[in-house]
Formats: structure tokens, sequence, C-alpha cells
């Protein structure tokens, strides 16, 4: 069995010192390792912005696409082979922005796939502006006066799109992100995992101290019942959205894939291509 | 007796016009007619005139005609809007309920039936189409029993009384026209036809059914017209083989989802029309660059923007060949006939996987919609080929070095693996890379890559990349076209010929890259060419004036005003520039 060194390759991320991403990098590999996959098993499906070069920085099938695309790439790669374990990941501003359109959707859809979002806020890559997710107030070279436009908050839109799994972490809490990414792949369906990775070159506000400060572990919430959908909205709404750990999962829904009449146990990349005459015949006498 | 007529029938949207065109066409196909349908619609559901027109021969027809034989109306816009169409022995067969006027101008004889009242004596109004199917059916002299099979097949699950009713509704349409014609049968009865069966399809049916030939067992698609019925037969038909469409939240989203299936190793297809391709271009670009097979549909209509949605043009030409920035390899291919559309679907997932590049189907609403017969298809002639897909184990590498995935060869094409296989792993990136697919922007690199891909196509094997009908060395015209004007090329062709003027024709198929040493030698030994296209800036002239020089002698023919080329557009229009000689 692979151990997470295994799912280490020799490229040097480039990142800047101290980003949140390389924590996000290491609980993916761990956790991979924890959930007994084989590097081969696994494709990263990764969006444009510094976080999604993730892609190339791990020792599995990596696809690093187009800006705010990762979503329905990743969902490609399950619908044709539903034996890889498929993890998509991107920045705030892929997500969440230019690519909102597709994680709503596919949280409605509930394929078996894993989205981790690298949430820093901010558009780091293009060198500082502002990203759905900064507060208003927010100071960017794109809003110099302050943003004029609320922050969004990713957990709440998902409950309201049926989500079947909703988690959130913080990069420097390496044990219980991991365990968060490994219940993320487990999850028969959709799971959304937004993580807090910091920006320590353009985000000044949302640092780690910040965030030290302000999140709140759903842990230490007395009773806390994460099969309650209602229950993590309140939570949600009453902590700004600042918590972390696994804010709503419902086991029961099955998957997209499950739900499909007709389809297969075999991958459909493996299935066979071709037709037999006396099918081709059939399907043509539909035409007389 | 006569061998061919057309016949057309109009009203409100929604009122059951394309199910009487349906249902009549059906018969006279199954008879043994050769038909060929054209439909006239609106971006509506209800209200707006519709029509749909249909020529029937007793020989192969492969365009509309350019008059009309007989006119059913449920209205009076019908007659106003179509009368004139009518030839000299045209009729009109209308609905006694609107008052029928025939206009002072028009030499048709008009003949009234109550197809309403008759159709809710015998329980619904709704059957009024069957009573004039019934009454059309006399005035060709059909033998109406062939119904009895077809109402069955169309009606047979809503239960016996309905198909009861329906064929009744028949009968007394075909007795009230009889009635009206008397002993003067006219001159519209219709010569036998052979009796034997045929496939009668639109040109989205054969693309569709030609996937499922080719191995494709996944599309991602949003809905769009003239592209819809190619996503609606495929959910029908692929979950029996494993495979399924998913209906995507948007034209990105189909786009990027087939890519990823391909590249996990599923034939995979997505279809749409111009506003689509907009959308998808970005996404096409990735496919470039990435290497990963993609086959998109792209059937045209009125562009630009939202356009004429519902009409016919070739305007996507040169988005198709140069869209999305930057420069990728591309192969864009447009068949000229259902047929070609069944083997070209199917052979396009072979060249997506071959050439390991984005291959664009190239449709036209009249390709796509137009209901015609087709000649049987040939399922052995499908062959699945997929390029230099690598199916053997990988040997462990020693150094932990990633696949080269995009290893520079000879022919510019390298090695595939599916993700999933041991010792297989690269990286998949749209920034540019080295040859496992890391990011690289070393320039040598970016040189070698780029030309690596570039030169994938540069050779491409192509089966009759130009549908050539030439029989002459040295002609006074060629005549170039694409997709659905090939009917009409034919028809102006053999007028032109009758009247001496020595005609070569040549169907352009692959678009892209462009077929040069086909069509240089056909442009240098014709006097002029003529190019038929349904644009107004004449984009295939363009491209062959840019591929084969000889601007001189080439000149347009354009329509765009949303409707087909009739074959008179095109004879009189070339017999005027080859007589007055203004090219």
């Amino acid at each position: 069995m692979a151990t997470f060194k295994e799912f280490r390759n020799n490229v040097k991320p480039n990142w800047c010192p101290g980003c949140g991403d390389f924590s996000v990098q290491a609980a993916i590999q761990r956790a991979a390792a924890n959930v007994g996959l084989e590097p081969e098993g696994l494709a990263i499906v990764s969006g444009i912005g510094c976080s999604g070069r993730i892609s190339g920085y791990i020792n599995s099938y990596g696809f690093h696409g187009i800006h705010g695309r990762c979503l329905p790439i990743a969902q490609g790669v399950k619908m044709a082979n539903r034996d890889l374990t498929v993890i998509a990941s991107g920045g705030d501003g892929d997500g969440f922005a230019i690519g909102m359109g597709h994680t709503v959707h596919a949280i409605r859809r509930n394929i078996d796939i894993t989205y981790i979002v690298m949430d820093n806020q901010i558009y780091g890559l293009t060198k500082g502006q502002t990203s759905p997710r900064s507060a208003a107030g927010f100071k960017t070279k794109s809003t110099p006066q302050g943003s004029i436009e609320p922050a969004l908050s990713p957990m709440e839109m998902a409950l309201t799109a049926g989500a079947t799994f909703v988690a959130q972490s913080f990069s420097t809490d390496l044990k219980e992100l991991t365990a968060i990414i490994e219940a993320g792949i487990k999850h028969k369906g959709f799971s959304l995992i937004n993580v807090f990775s910091p920006c320590v070159t353009y985000n000044k506000v949302n640092t780690y101290d910040w965030f030290k400060e302000n999140l709140t572990k759903l842990g230490s919430i007395e009773n806390y019942d994460p099969s309650s959908r209602e229950m993590a909205m309140q939570t949600l709404m009453a902590h700004n959205s600042l918590v972390t750990g696994i804010i709503y999962q419902d086991p029961q829904r099955k998957s997209y894939q499950e739900l499909i009449p007709g389809y297969g146990e075999t991958p459909l990349a493996h299935s066979e291509l071709q037709l037999d005459q006396d099918h081709f015949d059939k399907l043509a006498a539909e035409f007389m | 007796m006569i061998n061919q007529l057309s016949w057309k029938v109009g009203g409100q949207q929604g009122e059951g016009i394309e199910s009487t065109g349906e249902i009549f066409s059906i018969a006279l196909n199954r008879l043994g007619y050769y038909l060929y349908g054209y439909r006239h619609f609106s971006s509506r559901i209800k209200g707006g005139h519709t029509n749909n027109k249909i020529r029937v021969s007793t020989t192969e027809t492969r365009s509309i005609a350019d008059d009309l034989d007989i006119l059913v109306a449920f209205d009076q816009e019908t007659i106003d809007v179509n009368y004139k169409e009518l030839n000299k022995t045209g009729i009109i067969i209308a609905d006694a309920k609107f008052k029928p006027v025939k206009p002072d101008d028009s030499g048709a004889a008009l003949y009234v039936i109550p197809f309403t009242e008759m159709a809710a004596d015998l329980g619904t109004s709704l059957m009024k189409n069957m009573v004039a199917v019934g009454a059309s059916s006399a005035v060709l002299g059909l033998d109406i029993h062939v119904f009895n099979e077809v109402v069955e097949e169309i009606f047979g699950r809503k239960g016996a009384q309905i198909v009861q009713k329906n064929l009744e509704a028949i009968r007394e349409g075909y007795d009230y026209m009889k009635a009206l014609l008397g002993n003067n049968l006219g001159t519209l009865q219709l010569a036998k036809a052979d009796g034997q069966k045929r496939l009668f399809m639109i040109g989205n049916d054969a693309i569709a059914l030609g996937a499922l030939a080719g191995g494709c067992r996944f599309m991602a698609a949003y809905p769009i017209t003239p592209a819809s019925e190619i996503m609606e037969y495929l959910i029908k038909k692929l979950p029996p083989l494993g495979g399924t469409v998913i209906q995507t939240e948007d034209e990105i989203a189909a786009c990027t989802m087939v890519i990823g299936a391909n590249y996990a190793g599923v034939r995979a297809l997505t279809a749409s029309a111009g506003p689509g391709l907009s959308l998808k271009m970005e996404a096409i670009g990735l496919s470039g660059i990435t290497e990963t097979p993609l086959v998109i549909v792209d059937t045209q209509r009125g562009g630009p923007s939202t356009g004429l949605p519902t009409k016919q043009e070739q305007s996507d030409l040169m988005a198709m060949i140069y869209g999305t920035h930057g420069e990728i390899p591309k192969i864009v291919m447009a068949p000229s006939t259902v047929e070609e559309a069944f083997y070209d679907t199917a052979e396009a997932f072979n060249l997506a996987e071959e050439y390991q590049c984005p291959v664009i189907i190239l449709s036209d609403l009249q390709l796509s919609l137009g209901k015609q017969t087709v000649h049987p298809l040939q399922f052995d002639k499908v062959e699945i080929r997929r390029g230099k897909l690598v199916t053997d184990p990988i040997p462990e590498a020693v150094d932990k070095s990633y696949f080269k995935r995009y290893e520079v060869t000879e022919d510019g094409i390298s090695p595939r693996v599916l993700p999933g296989t041991k010792n297989g792993i690269f990286h998949v990136t749209g920034v540019e890379h080295d040859e496992t697919g890391k990011p690289s922007e070393v320039a040598s690199n970016r040189k070698q890559q780029m030309d690596k891909r570039m030169r994938k196509t540069k050779n491409i094997r192509f089966d009759t990349p130009v549908h050539k009908n030439c029989k002459h060395d040295d002609s006074d015209l060629l005549i170039v076209g694409f997709n659905s004007t090939r009917g009409v090329i034919e028809e102006a062709m053999d007028r032109l010929e009758q009247e001496g003027i020595k005609v070569n024709h040549a169907h352009v198929r692959l678009i892209h890259p462009f077929p040069s040493a086909e069509m240089l030698p056909l442009v240098s030994n014709a006097k002029k060419v003529v190019v038929i296209e349904n644009n107004a800036t004449g984009q295939l002239a363009n491209i062959l004036k840019m591929n084969v020089g000889h601007a001189d002698k080439i000149t347009s023919i354009l329509k765009y005003d949303g409707n087909p080329f009739l074959p008179h557009n095109v004879h009189t229009e070339c017999k005027e520039l080859f007589e007055y000689g203004n090219i």
C-alpha cells in the first residue's frame, strides 16, 4: 500500500514561502495514503490561480485545466472512469467567481468527487485583486476604496444548493484537514471542502493570526449534529461562517452515478466500443 | 401520372403542422418514394406561421423544389405567404373553418374541405391534420392502406380507439377529396414507387447514430436549436450500452466535461450551434494544447449572437477554423449528405484519437433538420482506430520521472496513456509544458512543443476530402460548396450542362486542414469558379483563394436571408455570371 511519500513528486511548488497551500498539498497526500489509494488511482483536476498548480505537485494523474472549469473536467473524468478517485481543486476566485455556475450544479448533481477550495479571500496570481470571498470594505488593487460588495458564504450557498457533504478547515490544522479530506473522499457523492489557506503576500487582513482568533471548531459546539441541515445553517449564520469541521453530511442520498439507469459497474473508459451488427440493424430499422 | 411533386402544409406553430408532415412523409417513405423535406419554423412554441415542405419523387432527390404543387392550408396566412410558389397546375387544399380566400392573382385551384369540422365530428378537432393527410393522399392517388401501419406505430400506445379514429379521419379526408375531384383526378396523380424500404432521417439522427457506431459512450450538452436532437437521441440509446448523456449547466461545462471524459478514455461528444461554439472556444484551445481528443458538432444556424436561430446559414466556417486564441492543430470536417454525416461522425472519433486534437463536425440547419430518404448505412464500413493509445503494461521508471506523454516524435503524435494506468503518470496542463507535461517557459521547449503539435495534422489521412463530380478535364465553370448545398448544386449543374455549359462540381468535405492539393487542379483547369454559400462574406471563397490562389477567377453566390438555396437560384445566377462574364 502506498505511503504519503509516494504521493510526492520531484516538482518544487512555486508558491510563496508560508503560503497555506503547502499544507493542503500535504493533507491531500496524507489523506490519499490513509484511505489506501495508489498514485495511479488518483486524478487531481485543478483550476487556474496559485492554488491551481496543485495538480502538478502531487504524484498522481493531474489535469491543470482552464480558469473556473476544474469541476466539469473532473466530473467528466469520473463519468468516464468511476474506478478513479477524483479530486477537483482550485482557489476561491476559480470556484466562487468564474466557476460559480459549475460549483452550484456540481453540488446539485452529486457526482462522487471531492472538491477542495483553497480560500485566501483574494486573487493572488494576478497580484492582489478582490475576490467574491473578500469582505466588504476590503482594500485591494481593484477596490482601492474598499470593496462595496459583501463576501459570499460558500458553505451557506452549498447547503441551499442541495449539498450532501459540506466541510471547512484551516490549512494550519493538518490533522483536522487530513481527516476531513479522507471523509470527503469516502463520501459517496459530491463533497465540498473549503480550506482557509492564507495568502501571505497580498492578504494582510485574513492572516494566520486572524483566523486563529476568529475560527470556531464545530467539535467545540455542544451537541453539534452534522446530519441536521437546519442546525448547519443556523450555526453558519451565528458564526459568520467562520467554523471548521464537517458542517453537514447526508450519507443517504445516492450519488449521480448510482442513479443513472443502465450505468454499469465497468468504467465507461473500458467498455466495448464496437456495436454488434444486430444492434446496429435494429437502430437503423427505427428510421424506416 | 407524374414522377415527382412538392407538397407543403402550413399553419400556426403548435397546431400539429409538424406532425401532419411527419405522418404523410412516413407513409410516402413506406411506399418507396424518395423524399426531401424542409421545415420553415420560428423561434417560438405557439403561434407564428410554420410550414413543412416535402419533395416526393420516384427517383432520388436531394434538394427542395423551386416550386410547389400542393399547398395544404390551415389558415389564410399560409395561403397568402405561399401561394406564389405554386406552379401552373398547383392546387390549394384549405380548411373551411377559416373561410379561405384565393388571392386575385392566383391561378391555382382551391379545394375547400371542412378539416376541423370533420375531425370534431369524429371526436376531436385535433385530428384535422389526419383529414388533411387523407385529402392529400387522394390527390396523389395513394393507397391509403399504408396508413394502417403508420398510425398504429404513432398512436398505438394511446389505444386501439385512438388508432381507429385517426384512420377514420384519414379515410374521410380521402373520400371527401375524391368526391371533390370527381372523375377529373387532376394532373397530380403520382406514379407508383418501388415499395422498397429505405431510411428516412434527419442529419442529426445520422450524426447521433454515427456517434454510437463510432464508439461514443458519453455526451455532455446544453440544449440548443438545431442540435438538440442529437442529445435527445443519445439519451435514449446510450443507457443499454452503459453510457449516458448529461445535460450540463452551460456550454462551457459541456465542452470541458467532454474533455475530461476523453482524457479518461471514453469516446465522448458534445454538440451545439454557433452561440454554444462561441462559448466553447477557450476549452477547444485546452483540448488543442493538452492534446486531448475532443469531438464537437456545430450545427450552423443564422448568426451572429442569437441571429436567426431557426434558419439556415453557413457562417461559422472561419470561427470553426480559427476560433480559440493562440494556435492549435484542429480538424474541421463538413459532411455534405446525411449518409456522410453518419460516416464522418463515426470517423471523427478515430481522427480525434489518432491526431489527439479537437475535431469539429460542421453541419448546417438544413442538413441537420431536413428529413430525407437516405441510402443504406453500411455499418461494416465503420472502423475503430485509437491511434497511439498505450495498452501494454508500462515498465516502472527508474527515477520516479513522469511518463513522456508529450514526447517529441517525428509525426508529432505522442503515446497516450489513460489515467489509472500503472507507471503511466504524467501531468496535463493548458500551460506550455515539457515532454512529461510539466509547465515550462523555456524558449527552445516552447518551439519544440509547438512544432510537434502543429505537424500532427500536416499529412492528415482523410478519405475523400473533396466530393468531386468532375466530368470535364477543362471546365467552363467549377461550382464549389460545402454541407447541405450539394443537392441544389447538383440539380443546377444538370440544367447548366443541358444548356451546353461544361460544369464541374467540388464539394469540400474536409475544411481544415484545407485539401489544397485536391482543389488546385480543379480550380486551375476551370475558366471560372463559383463558390455557393449561405453567408454574407464568402467565407469558403476566401479560404479557397487563400489556399490555392487564382483570386481573379473565383467569385461567390451568396444567400443569407435565412432560407436555403433553391436550384433555380444557383442555376440562374451561375448562368448570368457565365453569360455576362462579370466574374
